[in-house]
């Protein structure tokens, strides 16, 4: 999440801005805040939600602390970057700011907006008696902002538009090369057939979990696929944070990150799994699961398709594909049996690895799911 | 249980994780999964949603009954007076 100390006379606050949920995200509205100033917070709680052109997400508080102001009210719809909320570490509030008799501003609203090019006679004050202070400079900022924003596409629309700038950046801008192989699944499904047989019908795994547990603990070996590009170069990632791509019943889909995957035992990442598809089908998804994915999973066993060479999720330089496991003829040790195939595939980053690594990747999986008690 | 009402809360159930299903136009005899949008992931929802709704625990080897509306119903209903559904 976008944030920077600014200076304030007495107590440090930190700007709360408008994250951006993905590439192509460049207006959302903040839809509700969940926390009114001065109410305690801890990292990681839900303080507003915003819509974007992919739905409602929740955006969690980067500190504990307190939110000093909130900037933009509810309804307002603003550019990416813009300050939302001023917010300071938990304790008393920020003492009033110094009055300098002619400008009637406090300093850091003065600089503020010298560096924006406000002109401060515009500016409504509401510090002490009428002193325009930094939240209102960024209140004006915000409000120029919203007049600006182009009005947004809504729905199936505004969805289609945004996976569009999605995709569209990430063919102009990555050079993908992609592999498959197939996998024998036959040892991971009687494995998880055995394993279902004894658990009731809530807590049954899903071959596709079995799946992303074994590309999560694969990235282990394989780090350089896991991470983003940024600034020129790539940018590895110590965390495994998998992405997966979940189809909407309205169209469109979202790629939100299951957290520290490598680390998540199987059951746990199925719950993980059925949660993520839930709040993003019905709402709930948290703005850090939109962009804290590391790597992305797609998975289209269930629509039919054979294999899937995917688009790589920009900034992320990897992404992996399955395919329907179907049975298949297998040349196994001279003879031929039949077996659960699966096709897996990568899309791969080739300014980042090359084909070689990312062959060694997927043979890695293929062993992962060889032993899937081990998983 | 009357099978009306059944198969009432069958689809109810259905309609957890597919709301777009109008009632009406559901046919007995189809695979559910020809007629509605379901992957894995739904299927498994819908049935987690019938043992919260009707008590019935469906496991993975009776999967191919319950591929129709006409059929979950029967099984369901043998389940629920605990005869065999065969």
């Amino acid at each position: 999440m976008a944030s920077t100390n600014i200076p304030a006379p007495g107590v440090a606050t930190r700007e709360f801005r408008m994250p951006s949920l993905g590439t192509d995200m460049e207006y959302g509205t903040v839809v509700a805040w969940h926390a009114t100033p001065g109410a305690a917070l801890k990292h990681g709680d839900v303080i507003a939600e915003i819509q974007t052109e992919k739905g409602v997400f929740e955006l969690e508080c980067p500190m504990d602390g307190v939110i000093e102001r909130i900037v933009v009210e509810r309804g307002t719809r603003v550019r990416v970057g813009t300050v939302l909320a001023l917010l300071r570490a938990p304790g008393p509030s920020a003492p009033p700011e110094a009055l300098p008799a002619a400008v009637r501003a406090s300093p850091a609203a003065r600089r503020m907006a010298q560096d924006r090019g406000i002109s401060l006679s515009h500016v409504q004050g509401t510090g002490p008696n009428g002193v325009v202070t930094l939240a209102d400079v960024l209140r004006e900022i915000a409000n120029a902002e919203a007049a600006a924003a182009p009005a947004p596409a809504t729905g199936a629309a505004a969805m289609r538009q945004a996976v569009a700038a999605t995709v569209s950046k990430s063919k102009r801008e990555i050079p993908h090369y992609y592999l498959a192989t197939d996998i024998d699944l036959g040892a991971a499904l009687t494995w998880l057939q055995a394993e279902n047989t004894k658990r009731p019908v809530t807590e049954r795994i899903l071959p596709a979990a079995i799946l992303v547990r074994a590309v999560a603990v694969a990235l282990r070996r394989f780090p350089d696929l896991n991470g983003i590009w940024k600034d020129g170069g790539f940018q590895r990632s110590d965390a495994i944070h998998v992405g997966v791509a979940i189809s909407l019943r309205t169209g469109g889909l979202l790629a939100p990150a299951i957290h520290d995957a490598d680390r998540t035992p199987l059951r746990e990442l199925m719950v993980a799994l059925q949660d993520l598809v839930q709040r993003a089908r019905n709402g709930g998804l948290r703005g850090s699961e939109m962009t804290d994915a590391t790597i992305t999973i797609t998975n289209l066993g269930d629509a039919g398709a054979h294999t899937v060479f995917g688009v790589i999720f920009p900034p992320q330089v990897a992404l992996v594909g399955f395919g329907q496991v179907t049975e298949r003829a297998w040349a196994d040790h001279g003879g031929l049996v039949v077996r659960p195939v699966v096709t897996a595939t990568l899309s791969g980053d080739h300014r980042v690895t090359d084909g070689h690594y990312g062959a060694l990747f997927l043979g890695e999986i293929a062993r992962l799911l060889a032993s899937p008690e081990a998983l | 249980m009357s099978d009306a009402s059944l198969r009432e809360a069958i689809i109810a159930a259905l309609r957890t994780v597919a709301p777009e299903v109008e009632p009406a136009s559901l046919r007995g005899d189809l695979p559910l999964r020809e007629q509605v949008d379901l992957d894995s992931m739904d299927f498994l929802n819908f049935l987690v949603e019938l043992h919260r709704r009707l008590g019935v625990d469906i496991p993975e080897a009776d999967y191919a009954q319950v591929q129709t509306l006409d059929a979950c119903s029967r099984y369901v209903s043998a389940r629920l007076q605990g005869t065999s559904p065969k």
